[in-house]
């Protein structure tokens, strides 16, 4: 995924076009080295700003939110042997659903690349 | 919030720091999982400025220090340390700390960052003779560990290999402790800040050929924990007992008068109604601090140290349980579980270490 390409939550997460979402490098590095990731059910149907992952590290457990509505129709299955991957590749290997967005217009009003830059910036 | 003589150095690496104790600490450097399997394969260094060290002096201090703690430090030659607490007259733990015998009349400890100010106070309150108590708070330390410590410091210090375990020398204007945190084998220097501040940089370059990593709080965490060793705040604190933190083996009986024997000699006959136990997740999962233990269905106590095991690669923890209904003779059966997220992740209790070196 081309970072650029992707819309941005207030809470770390990203989601293309597609409805592939994951957590951004800001993220994983505040998270530091992940350990295991509980991914959400196939199917599950999910509000926007729902808590549908638990992301762990050796420093703590941190809920992971859908960034838009919708149904998670794949997860990251390879995660289960290789958690680091979020780290290591938080915008490929290291994606953690797809979902089924209900309506665009959620993700349209996501911050864009430029925006979650600034709005790194500013806090 | 105060910092450590080592703060600009942390700094310019780009450690990640945190509030311990009111100190501005490194929490990790490279990431916790990296500088744990340094100290555990080749070595790795620690800022450990924020101990408390402290001199307690003159004719009277040894018996001073036999009242106030519980190990027996009649058994200490000069150049030797032990680990060793210190209780209320319940018996609760005021402190752990390590001591050294630096000479009859000498002795040296180094005391838990958070506790410093209230082990001051509690000594000088019970303080009885010709001694002085005093507190080094410019002094700084570091910690060299792993199985190249030694060979990283012979570079520099060729001398300080012939130091054995626990024991302590003073060279070059630092006392030097062949001890740790961690499990494996290292040295503690202990100095003033201008000592350790011009040797830091040349043990970091002496290191490098053996990989050795600057280390945060994060990685001497899971490494105490791998081991079993307590962490006061987490595992020890005024409302448990010496006994029931399972640090019995450091309480001696059979010495003279200290405080804290009464109540602990009843305990002991009585047996204490909380443990101490060690548990491993079975499944997948990281237990931490407040999570609560079940067995078949009840809740019997609350973790009270827990991690992901960077070596043994699984979750592991420490945490208080109720005697009566986790009995010990028990122990070994299933239904051992601790509530993860609301989940129940079994569990089940091991003995101490968690890890053991191959």
């Amino acid at each position: 995924m081309n970072p650029n390409d992707l819309r941005y939550t207030k809470s770390h997460e990203w989601i293309s076009a597609d409805g592939t979402a994951g957590v951004t490098d800001h993220a994983q590095h505040e998270i530091t080295d992940v350990v295991f990731v509980e991914l959400p059910k196939v199917g599950r149907v999910c509000k926007s700003a729902e808590a549908c992952c638990v992301v762990e590290s050796v420093k703590a457990a941190f809920d992971i939110y859908t960034p838009v509505s919708g149904e998670i129709i794949s997860i990251n299955t390879d995660l289960s042997g290789n958690p680091g991957l979020v780290n290591q590749s938080p915008y490929e290997a290291g994606w953690l659903y797809k979902m089924k967005i209900s309506d665009d217009s959620e993700r349209e009003k996501l911050m864009t690349y430029e925006q979650y830059q600034e709005f790194l910036k500013s806090n | 919030m105060k910092q450590t003589p080592f703060h600009s150095f942390h700094r310019d690496a780009r450690a990640k720091m945190v509030d311990f104790g009111g100190w501005d600490m490194p929490v990790q450097f490279q990431g916790v999982m990296a500088e744990h399997l340094a100290v555990r394969e080749k070595a790795g260094l620690f800022d450990i400025s924020h101990m408390g060290q402290v001199l307690v002096k003159g004719p009277a201090a040894g018996a001073f220090l036999q009242k106030i703690l519980t190990n027996d430090l009649s058994r200490l030659m000069p150049g030797q340390g032990q680990y060793t607490l210190m209780c209320q007259e319940n018996g609760c733990v005021v402190d752990d700390l390590y001591l050294y015998c630096l000479g009859k009349e000498h002795y040296f400890l180094i005391v838990n960052a958070s506790r410093t100010a209230i082990d001051l106070e509690w000594m000088r309150k019970r303080k009885t003779g010709d001694l002085d108590i005093i507190p080094q708070p410019q002094a700084a330390g570091l910690a060299l560990q792993g199985p190249d410590a030694a060979n990283i410091l012979k570079k520099i210090f060729p001398a300080l290999e012939e130091l054995k375990k626990n024991q302590i020398t003073e060279f070059s204007s630092m006392w030097v402790s062949r001890t740790g945190y961690t499990g494996e084998d290292g040295f503690e220097l202990f100095s003033s800040a201008d000592n350790l501040l011009a040797l830091y940089p040349d043990l970091l370059e002496e290191g490098k050929l053996f990989g050795l990593q600057p280390c945060g709080l994060g990685a001497r965490d899971t490494l105490r924990l791998e081991m079993g060793y307590r962490l006061y705040g987490n595992d020890l604190d005024e409302q448990h007992t010496a006994l029931e933190s399972g640090l019995g083996w450091v309480v001696k009986f059979d010495k003279t008068d200290f405080i804290g024997k009464n109540s602990l000699l009843q305990e002991k006959e009585t047996g204490p109604s909380r443990r101490i136990i060690a548990f491993r997740l079975k499944a997948r999962g990281v237990p931490r601090h407040g999570y609560a233990i079940f067995f078949n269905g009840e809740t019997i106590g609350e973790v009270t140290s827990g991690t992901f095991s960077p070596s043994l690669q699984q979750g592991i923890g420490l945490g208080y349980v109720q005697n009566a209904l986790f009995p010990k003779d028990r122990q070994e059966e299933s239904g051992l579980c601790i509530r993860i997220h609301d989940r129940d992740i079994p569990a089940e209790a091991v003995k101490l270490p968690f890890y053991r070196r191959q």
